[in-house]
């Protein structure tokens, strides 16, 4: 299993909730990131704007910022190497690396249509 | 009360105290609080000075975004204190929020310049551009003032010269708010989380509450105008204040005629007294002053000191030249004939923003085309008005309500991807208090965007908050070109509109008064840094349109002339004059302009 780190943008707060619209990718990671802590799995994210020491004190992000450019947020580091640059890692990246098993499929409300992210009508 | 009604001569025998320091238990902390252009801050500068001159050491701090502090004292102020010249022992601050917010901003971000490259303290200095960061930086200035030792060992007493009604509230309820959002977060994010260190703040933020509740340290001195609306409001006010525990609470009445020598004056003057024999329960229970109608501006230091005691104004016989005004008749055809999509009336509160909305809303609509009519005045008495006419569609935006609105928005979406266990998680930063500016925010460009089909005629809530509002519109503006998530498009039409002056008209409203006049010169030139059109004001209540022979109502009306022309003159001739009435409906404001 490997230790899993996020650097996020400066945003308002960790789910988005806050900003000026609703981005469904942060509201599933917070959640992820929370269920796992559930399990005893902690990921830990750093965010810009209340933590910009982290971002100056660890090389690798150093690194890549000074390269890249604020863009290139978020950045997910594996065991310290960088495994994933401008996206958020998906549930299943994260199940691999992790060597755990994350269950947080959209709940399919039984009986209604489901105009949900698969878009079935 | 000695009354004589065919004679015309009206005296009353005041049925509450005169306003007197010496009557008054005076806390360390004193609170005036009121709706926009009651007085507020006059009476809190009498106060000031007239304890200074008694030789106390007196603090006296403006936390309204709009003040008009530096014009009462003639003096350029900033947010740590001032040395007033001429009155030994008083300071005079201005907390001023957008500053407070750059500094904050800059504190935060300094140390990392050099270290990230610049498109990451670019990243960072937007994230804390937000109205929420304003709103933050400007209560940590202020509890600073209610919980530091040194102040209160330096001050024999400090007076806040509170912001009108909606935001002082909004402040006041901030300490319990924030402390309560800070100890139920259990995940530590939210927005809290852009001020670094803010957690640490946690005790002085305690303090500040527990300082506001403690009747033997502060007063609130809930200030208001012999009028129904305006009791009204501060009988709400009063109501909120003390759910956070404030109870310590004194009624001043500002403006009470003491005389009526015509028929003008008599009426103003029944008026007067029936708004205050009919004033909330409530507000009966407290200590209550009045403080009489003065023919004078309060502006400079002979007329802060006289407030209180008295009034010299000359006995004018003849009634002057009046100034050649155009009827709002004009500036109607001018929106009709210009074809604009969104008209703001804007101004401090009280001058009559929401009657003036209404009035070019029913004379549009009457002209046949399509209008909506929206309101965020909680003080909605706007109902009838749409009632049966034809053309016009009436809205409100209800802060709690928007709030819910955006809460079940975000959670049904949310229920989309997650389940109900990781639902309670994106509850938790829902609670945030930010989470309301944006509620109200995206109502409000909602509204806006009406204008696609119809004329929208908006009147906005007092000038500080529109401020903030229209800070965020450009901070949002900026980060909504960024985000990837889903932006209402009426959030990213919104800007655009505002500034394109062929669509968007914003009329400023004041009244013939010093403080309205220079608050509404302000907030011209804050609209015009936002890239803005302003072209027309209205000047409403105005005495010296109307035929009286009352020597106070003359001397006032006299008094007027000055900034009647002084608008004529920012308006470059684009202002309409509206007499002062009786009965100022919606109806009887349309009469006498059309």
């Amino acid at each position: 299993m490997e230790k899993i780190e996020i650097f996020d943008p400066a945003m308002c707060c960790s789910t988005g909730v806050c900003g000026p619209s609703i981005d469904p990718e942060l509201m599933r990671m917070a959640t992820v990131i929370n269920s796992l802590k559930e399990k005893g799995i902690i990921i830990k994210r750093h965010g810009l704007s209340n933590e910009p020491q982290d971002f100056v004190a660890n090389k690798v992000i150093s690194d890549i910022l000074q390269k890249e450019g604020a863009d290139v947020l978020p950045v997910t580091l594996a065991d310290g190497e960088v495994v994933k640059t401008k996206e958020y890692p998906t549930n299943e990246e994260l199940s691999n690396w992790l060597e755990t098993e994350i269950n947080s499929e959209p709940k399919k409300k039984s009986g209604g249509c489901c105009c949900g992210p698969e878009g079935c009508c | 009360m000695l009354l004589r009604a065919r004679g015309v001569l009206l005296k009353m025998a005041n049925k509450y105290e005169t306003f007197d320091l010496e009557r008054v238990n005076l806390t360390k902390y004193l609170f005036f609080t009121g709706k926009g252009g009651v007085g507020k801050t006059s009476t809190a500068c009498a106060v000031a000075v007239n304890l200074a001159d008694r030789g106390q050491k007196i603090l006296l701090i403006s936390t309204d975004p709009a003040s008009n502090l530096q014009d009462v004292f003639n003096t350029e102020l900033d947010g740590k204190g001032v040395p007033i010249e001429g009155v030994p022992g008083l300071v005079v601050a201005n907390l001023d929020p957008e500053e407070a917010a750059r500094e904050y901003r800059e504190s935060v971000v300094a140390p990392y310049r050099g270290k990230l490259p610049d498109s990451v303290i670019v990243n960072m200095e937007e994230q804390l551009s937000g109205s929420c960061t304003v709103e933050i930086a400007a209560f940590d200035q202020f509890s600073n003032f209610i919980t530091d030792k040194t102040t209160e060992g330096e001050y024999d007493h400090i007076i806040f010269d509170t912001a009108p009604t909606g935001h002082t509230l909004r402040m006041l309820q901030l300490p319990s708010a924030w402390s309560n959002f800070i100890s139920e977060s259990t995940h530590g994010a939210s927005c809290l989380g852009q001020l670094a260190g803010l957690e640490d703040k946690k005790g002085m933020y305690k303090d500040a509450v527990s300082n506001l509740a403690d009747k033997d340290k502060t007063t609130l001195i809930l200030v208001s105008r012999p009028e129904i609306t305006p009791l009204l409001e501060a009988d709400r006010s009063s109501l909120e204040l003390r759910e956070l525990g404030i109870n310590n609470q004194i009624l001043i009445i500002n403006g009470v005629l003491s005389e009526a020598t015509d028929e003008v004056s008599k009426e103003i003057f029944v008026k007067q007294q029936n708004a205050m024999e009919n004033m909330p329960q409530d507000l009966k229970k407290f200590k209550t002053f009045t403080i009489p109608l003065r023919s004078y501006n309060i502006l400079g230091l002979d007329n802060i000191r006289s407030f209180f005691n008295s009034d010299h104004y000359i006995k004018a016989n003849a009634a002057s030249e009046p100034l050649y005004l155009k009827r709002l008749d004009v500036l109607i055809e001018d929106i009709y004939s210009t074809g604009k999509k969104v008209v703001f009336t804007m101004g401090k509160g009280g001058v009559g923003k929401t009657t003036i909305a209404a009035t070019i809303a029913l004379a549009l609509a009457k002209k046949g085309i399509k209008v909506h009519l929206t309101s965020t005045d909680p003080a909605d008495h706007l109902r009838y008005v749409a009632e049966g006419a034809e053309n016009l569609t009436l809205s409100k935006i209800d802060e709690d309500k928007e709030l819910l609105n955006y809460q079940n928005e975000v959670l049904s979406k949310a229920r989309e991807t997650m389940s109900e266990e990781d639902i309670s998680y994106v509850e938790e930063d829902l609670r945030s208090p930010c989470t309301q500016e944006i509620a109200v925010f995206r109502a409000f460009a909602e509204i806006v965007e009406k204008a696609e089909n119809e004329v929208v005629i908006i009147d906005t809530a007092p000038t500080g908050h529109t401020l903030l509002l229209l800070d965020s519109t450009q901070s949002y503006h900026r980060e909504v070109q960024r985000t990837k998530g889903e932006t209402p498009i009426s959030v990213q039409r919104l800007l655009p509109r505002l500034r394109d002056e062929k669509q968007t008209e914003v009329v400023i409203v004041t009244l013939p008064e010093a403080t309205p006049v220079f608050e509404a010169q302000r907030l011209r030139e804050d609209l015009i840094r936002a890239g803005i059109n302003n072209k027309w004001w209205v000047v409403n209540r105005c005495l010296s349109m109307i035929d009286t022979k009352d020597p106070m109502l003359m001397a006032r009306a006299e008094a007027e002339k000055q900034w009647l022309e002084k608008v004529k003159e920012i308006s470059a001739g684009n202002f309409i004059a509206i007499p002062w009435l009786q009965d100022a409906s919606v109806e009887n404001v349309g009469k006498s302009g059309v």
